[in-house]
């Protein structure tokens, strides 16, 4: 990116609110992450933070409020989501690799279904994006086949293989057993260090105060403390922030 | 009396009433006419070959129209059925729950016979064709049923997943939910296709021409030139020849398949 882009703000979140029914689980979030910047999102299980990730994709539709991704409306009926989306990352706790398919061909469907490129082409970007996650090896190998972190891995692989803008991380360690989180943290390590636009809910709070630019604190919908990792981290101003930091650090 | 003998007493009596039905059975029975009726050797031998090459054969052609048939539409009806658009929706539901309300008799006779009347319509392959029609048309209502509930099992991740690579929806259903339904619902359908072979017997209710009949017609019009059960015999065989395996990889993959998940 050497042009100045023509958006504010890599993700600019205004007045965002959303309900399932009748629960308000987002209440007004104003929330934005600029271009290089790495900001990783915190809070209570049922806070909105994975719902306020999702909206940015559009995978949730907003109740009200605005989501603009590098300076498109995402809730604009008009706007091409497909188009939008081909250039955000995704990765979610679940991996969600295509199961049916081994390794190869779920870095190479979207690059050729969406971006068109051809086999060799797509397949060339796969293997680069398996060989940035260590994983080059595990080309031919069946998602069943491998382990928790590898498949995290592959799923990160897959998401770079669009060539995204920026990457939406919603808990990508969290289902993961204990020793297996460091691989998966080292990649999107590396990955900020190589200037990435990265939004991150997430749990580990290591990661937030080493990797982050900024550190988002959420409950019950709405944002309770922003702002530099190290400082929210060691000395939290609000009361529920301190409350939960006191519980998982 | 102690609980152990106690059970070994019931279970003994058990055994005991068993053998002795069994050999009630055995001795009180007139073998030889059964096997004068139900195995006559020399009757057995004249309807080969035309039991496997015209009677077999078009059972398992009928069944293969069929199940194509019925897998091609009850895809399009799933997919309906499953669509944003609401009227497509009705449409769907309306069908599958119109045709697998009926039994399949019923519907082949109508296509065979008022729909030709009706619609001045000559059927392909005279009342077979139109048999068969009636066989796709009911067993399309089954399978939409079965490809609807294997697409539903496909887990929400995986098109969030493919939506969030910018996959559309069309290109999502293909490459990453069909594949994988289908996976599913290997077991369901082939059990699908072993009732369907089955209800080939309907057909015979239109009466076909003699290179037309499947197997019960085949054994129905042996059994009347004949005089003999023999025909039933030998086209019983010819169906467990081809269901029991059937049968028994449904149970294979069934196993197999609660082991992989």
């Amino acid at each position: 990116m050497t042009s100045t882009p023509a958006y504010e703000h890599a993700i600019d979140v205004q007045q965002l609110h959303k309900s399932f029914g009748d629960n308000e689980v987002l209440k007004g979030i104003d929330f934005h992450v600029d271009d290089g910047e790495v900001v990783c999102v915190i809070g209570p299980s049922g806070s909105g933070k994975s719902t306020l990730l999702r909206c940015v994709n559009r995978l949730e539709v907003p109740t009200k409020g605005r989501v603009l991704v590098e300076g498109v409306d995402m809730t604009d009926p008009e706007t091409d989501l497909n188009d939008v989306r081909s250039r955000i990352g995704m990765v979610f706790q679940s991996f969600n690799l295509f199961p049916h398919l081994t390794v190869t061909a779920n870095l190479t469907l979207a690059q050729r279904r969406v971006k068109k490129r051809g086999k060799a082409e797509a397949e060339k970007k796969a293997r680069e994006n398996l060989a940035r996650v260590g994983l080059e090896d595990k080309a031919d190998a069946y998602p069943a086949h491998l382990s928790g972190g590898q498949q995290q891995r592959v799923a990160i692989a897959r998401a770079l293989s669009m060539d995204p803008d920026l990457m939406l991380f919603d808990e990508p360690t969290s289902a993961l057993d204990p020793e297996l989180v460091g691989d998966v943290l080292a990649v999107m390590k590396s990955l900020a260090a190589e200037g990435m636009t990265m939004m991150v809910v997430t749990h580990e709070m290591g990661f937030a105060r080493e990797v982050g630019d900024k550190l988002v604190f959420m409950d019950e919908g709405v944002i309770m403390e922003e702002g530099d990792p190290a400082e929210v981290l060691s000395d939290p101003q609000h009361a529920r922030t301190q409350e939960f930091l006191s519980k998982v650090l | 009396m102690k609980r152990t003998t106690k059970t070994r007493l019931t279970r003994g009596s058990l055994y005991a009433i068993f053998v002795a039905a069994v050999a009630a059975l055995v001795l009180a029975a007139d073998w030889p006419a059964i096997q004068e009726a139900f195995f006559d050797v020399e009757i057995a031998k004249d309807l080969f070959p035309d039991v496997v090459v015209v009677a077999a054969k078009n059972t398992i052609i009928y069944t293969a129209i069929a199940f194509a048939g019925g897998m091609v539409f009850g895809l399009v009806l799933a997919l309906m059925k499953l669509s944003p658009v609401a009227p497509y929706r009705w449409v769907a539901t309306v069908y599958i729950e119109f045709f697998r309300g009926l039994p399949a008799l019923l519907v082949i006779f109508t296509f065979a016979f008022a729909v030709p009347i009706a619609f001045q319509w000559r059927p392909p392959g005279g009342n077979a064709g139109a048999g068969l029609i009636a066989l796709i048309v009911v067993s399309a209502a089954y399978i939409a049923e079965t490809i609807r509930a294997g697409i539903q099992a496909v887990p929400k991740g995986q098109v969030e997943a493919a939506h969030s690579l910018g996959m559309p929806a069309g290109w999502t259903m293909i490459s990453v939910v069909l594949p994988q339904a289908f996976r599913i619902v290997i077991p369901p359908l082939t059990n699908e296709l072993v009732i369907l072979i089955k209800d080939t017997s309907l057909l015979f209710i239109v009466g076909m021409t003699l290179s037309q009949q499947e197997l019960t017609t085949f054994a129905r019009d042996g059994v009347s030139s004949v005089a003999n059960s023999t025909p039933l015999t030998i086209a019983a065989l010819m169906y467990l020849a081809v269901t029991l395996p059937l049968t028994r990889l449904v149970a294979y993959m069934e196993r197999r398949g609660a082991r992989g998940r």
